[in-house]
């Protein structure tokens, strides 16, 4: 029962990482909470929808909605956020939020208000597992891998790679970086289409793991991936996936166990209020804080 | 009736961009979560008149001051977390603040509660009533605002607004007046949930969730944060839009999002902010006609 408990609490987490990585990478280079990061996400997942139910192909579908996603997070920051570069964050944050009310209303005008599911014959490329005391849902291995093999690449492309190195130096400080020549044009927007591609990933997957998607389904990871992004020290990508998958376990854990008056939506705020009182900078501090 | 009714909507707006301007304009503190006090300001009317028979002459004051209490707890706690972190614990503080409305059944729960009327020296308050009291609680607070911006206190304030490390290091006491300001925008607020208690006669929770907040962050932030001319627009601004954008019923959320990124995209300032596009025009048409009004004054008496 605990192990189950806690494998839930895992997809649930791997979820939200997944989610909140896009708003995550987003504030590590600009410094804006991105709320509409959560209207990509909705709107990823519509169109990871309707491109299965066009192609039936289900990995397929992950890529569309992740290009497409991608490309709108490049016109984002570029008509929207650059220009509002070193205003108060206050104005980007109001900005955004507005963007995310606009993207929730254009998804019911054009898709319709009513919920929507995957086919019933979704193909998942595995079969669960299920013994006797047990069971994982194919579709949670999918979440599990998919988050893996993102998370890898996010690593992979941080660490090893030139952009990676350009994208570290203009984290760190994006006057400094621009002054020694990196295009930090390029960086920005490269990080626009990850940060947004990703949220549209965790779209798609929560629409297989829950089976519906809904112009509103953006509203809760709006505020929830927020909470994360703070737990994980503002902009820390390692950092974010450690809180997320820590608020997902406590989720699971106090829902399942212990039960609360409250609903379990307000557990991670909660849980964020308490923590920030105890360490005002977050769970995990980056240590290079320019300012 | 209807225009009444908008009235008093719009009015009771204008009262909560005042008093998250007081906040956010004048010390420049983030807050995402205002709609909270107002719900407390609600609900702590609500209950003080419905079950323990307080008149609502003495509530008014009465849930203002309980949720400026509440509202000075998160004074203390925006001296220890700070800019983008106090942003997400206000917006935690509110989803905390409705979950507890909405869950437990002392405030109604899930049901919400029916508020009974108001009444003034024994007369039952109508919607006319509710609009010259609204008025008069405005006319108040921007005569407040206009006092306290011309004190030291408000160039305190807008000291602590521009640059923190600089205030104090001329001796400004930058917790008493952070903390201050937030006792006044939250006491503010409650005053303006106690009149939307007794005026719709029911409350519940949805009311007063994070939509809200943003909405009343957004009317200040519009018309221009930090000046009192600026929230007053706003409110109107944005609480008219609904109505003026009726015959567009369907697309009403669309054009309300699209009308916040548009101006905060071109008028970062607000609309009638200190150096925005509109302001620096009005001005300009006053000085030139004053201008005007001296040469040719100048010119009459180089001719006498």
């Amino acid at each position: 029962m605990l192990l189950q408990q806690i494998i839930n609490g895992i997809v649930v987490g791997s979820v939200y990482s997944l989610t909140a990585m896009g708003a995550t990478l987003v504030y590590s280079i600009l410094r804006i909470l991105d709320i509409s990061n959560a209207g990509a996400y909705a709107l990823g997942a519509y169109i990871g929808l309707f491109s299965y139910i066009a192609t039936s192909n289900l990995l397929l579908s992950f890529f569309i909605g992740m290009l497409a996603m991608g490309i709108w997070g490049i016109l984002v920051q570029k008509f929207l956020y650059l220009p509002l570069l070193g205003k108060s964050p206050l104005i980007s944050l109001i900005t955004s939020i507005g963007l995310f009310i606009f993207l929730g209303d254009f998804i019911r005008l054009w898709a319709g208000p009513q919920m929507k599911a995957f086919p019933s014959d979704l193909k998942l490329p595995f079969s669960g597992i299920k013994t006797e005391n047990l069971t994982i849902v194919g579709a949670w291995l999918l979440v599990l891998l998919i988050t893996a093999v993102l998370l890898f690449t996010l690593w992979y492309l941080i660490t090893k790679t030139k952009i990676g190195l350009a994208w570290r130096a203009t984290a760190q400080d994006l006057e400094i970086a621009k002054a020694m020549g990196i295009n930090v044009n390029v960086v920005v927007a490269f990080n626009f289409f990850l940060g947004y591609s990703f949220a549209a990933s965790a779209g798609i997957m929560i629409g297989i793991l829950y089976n519906y998607v809904s112009p509103t389904m953006g509203e809760v990871p709006a505020y929830k991936m927020l909470a994360i992004i703070v737990l994980g020290g503002l902009g820390n990508p390692v950092g974010a996936v450690v809180a997320a998958m820590l608020i997902g376990l406590i989720e699971t854990l106090i829902g399942g166990y212990i039960g609360f008056f409250l609903p379990r939506d307000s557990i991670a705020f909660i849980a964020v209020i308490l923590i920030l009182l105890i360490k005002p900078q977050g769970l995990f501090v980056r240590k290079n804080i320019s300012s | 009736m209807y225009e009444v009714v908008v009235a008093i909507n719009v009015g009771i707006f204008i009262i909560l961009a005042l008093s998250v301007n007081i906040i956010t304009g004048y010390v420049g503190q983030p807050t995402l979560g205002h709609a909270a006090f107002f719900g407390i300001g609600a609900y702590a009317s609500a209950i003080l008149t419905g079950r323990y028979g307080v008149p609502f002459l003495l509530a008014l004051p009465l849930s203002s001051l309980i949720s400026g209490f509440i509202g000075t707890l998160l004074g203390l706690a925006s001296l220890r977390v700070r800019d983008d972190f106090l942003a997400i614990t206000t917006i935690g503080i509110n989803f905390v603040v409705v979950a507890i409305f909405q869950y437990v059944p002392y405030f109604g729960a899930s049901f919400g509660l029916s508020v009974c009327p108001a009444y003034i020296f024994g007369i039952k308050m109508n919607y006319i009533g509710y609009l010259y009291l609204t008025i008069f609680l405005i006319l108040l607070i921007i005569f407040f605002l206009k006092k306290l911006e011309r004190s030291w206190f408000g160039l305190a304030m807008g000291g602590i607004r521009n640059d923190e490390g600089a205030a104090a290091s001329i001796g400004i006491d930058i917790k008493k007046y952070k903390i201050i300001a937030f006792i006044l925008g939250t006491a503010i607020a409650g005053i303006a949930g106690c009149i939307y208690a007794h005026y719709m006669t029911f409350i519940s929770s949805v009311d007063f969730a994070f939509l809200t907040s943003i909405t009343i962050l957004s009317m200040a932030m519009v018309g221009g944060s930090g000046t009192i001319r600026g929230p007053i627009i706003g409110a109107i601004f944005l609480g008219l839009a609904p109505e003026v954008f009726r015959f567009a019923m369907e697309y009403r959320m669309l054009i309300y999002g699209a009308l916040l990124v548009l101006t905060m995209r071109f008028q970062p300032e607000g609309l009638l902010g200190e150096r925005s596009y509109l302001w620096m025009t009005i001005k300009k048409l006053f000085r030139e006609t004053k201008d005007i009004k001296e040469i040719e004054s100048g010119a009459k008496d180089g001719n006498s």
